[in-house]
């Protein structure tokens, strides 16, 4: 499955670009298996999302819990906690 | 009669008055109008600007599921929720939340849930930019944040 990931933040600094396309291999199923797939990519990958559990994931711009499912995904956007306001 | 919110996410400065009328415009069943905004501090003088990134798209949704979200809950009559990115120097304005309705405490609850839920769910980011020229951070959330909106869900 070929998805667009779009990173926000410090997120978007580690890995040191917004947005790329990549091809999901068949064993990342939830959000959390593309996080954990995502830190084998590299350095700024694994410095990133060194702790996956403060990592918050939106499919198709909608927050999404990491044991969910991500298949039909188009976009998936990978940020810190939100500080706006 | 209830109203459908108005969001907008912009790099622009806004005006409070303006705003405030163009939400009561032709109204006379609005009986209180209460409006928040929050400001870019300068932290003691250390401060050159925030730097709000957000997430495109995504920003305006999130803004407006709350906003509706809010509208039902509290019954109100209007309701108005900006909310720029880009660079903010100390002194300027970063967010306005105007909730309208016909008695003050839907106002006033109205107003405080939008802003309670837009800083845990709404998907911007701050990043300090200090007058000493180092490369500052990225402002971490805070969980006083998450209880503040705890604080509207039903257990």
């Amino acid at each position: 499955m070929k998805v667009k990931l779009v990173y926000f933040a410090w997120v978007r600094e580690r890995i040191d670009k917004p947005e790329e396309e990549i091809d999901l291999p068949a064993h990342v199923v939830t959000a959390r298996d593309l996080l954990n797939h995502l830190k084998t990519l590299g350095d700024g990958y694994e410095a990133a999302l060194q702790y996956p559990e403060v990592i918050r994931v939106a499919v198709n711009q909608e927050h999404v819990d990491q044991d969910e499912p991500i298949a039909g995904a188009r976009e998936i956007g990978i940020f810190p906690p939100m500080t706006g306001g | 009669m209830t109203a459908s919110p108005t969001i907008r996410v912009q790099r622009e400065d806004f005006d409070l008055q303006a705003e405030i009328d163009w939400l009561v415009a032709g109204r006379t069943d609005i009986g209180a109008v209460v409006t928040f905004s929050g400001l870019c501090r300068d932290e003691g003088g250390s401060l050159n600007a925030l730097e709000l990134e957000h997430y495109p798209g995504m920003a305006e949704a999130e803004m407006r599921r709350i906003a509706e979200l809010a509208v039902e809950r509290f019954a109100l009559q209007g309701l108005t929720a900006i909310h720029r990115f880009g660079k903010i120097a100390p002194g300027e304005n970063i967010v306005l939340v105007i909730a309208a309705s016909p008695h003050r405490q839907a106002a006033f609850d109205g107003a405080n849930f939008v802003m309670d839920f837009l800083k845990t769910a709404a998907p911007f980011w701050k990043k300090e930019h200090p007058k000493d020229g180092s490369s500052g951070g990225w402002v971490p959330a805070k969980d006083a944040d998450d209880s503040a909106r705890d604080r509207w869900i039903p257990r």
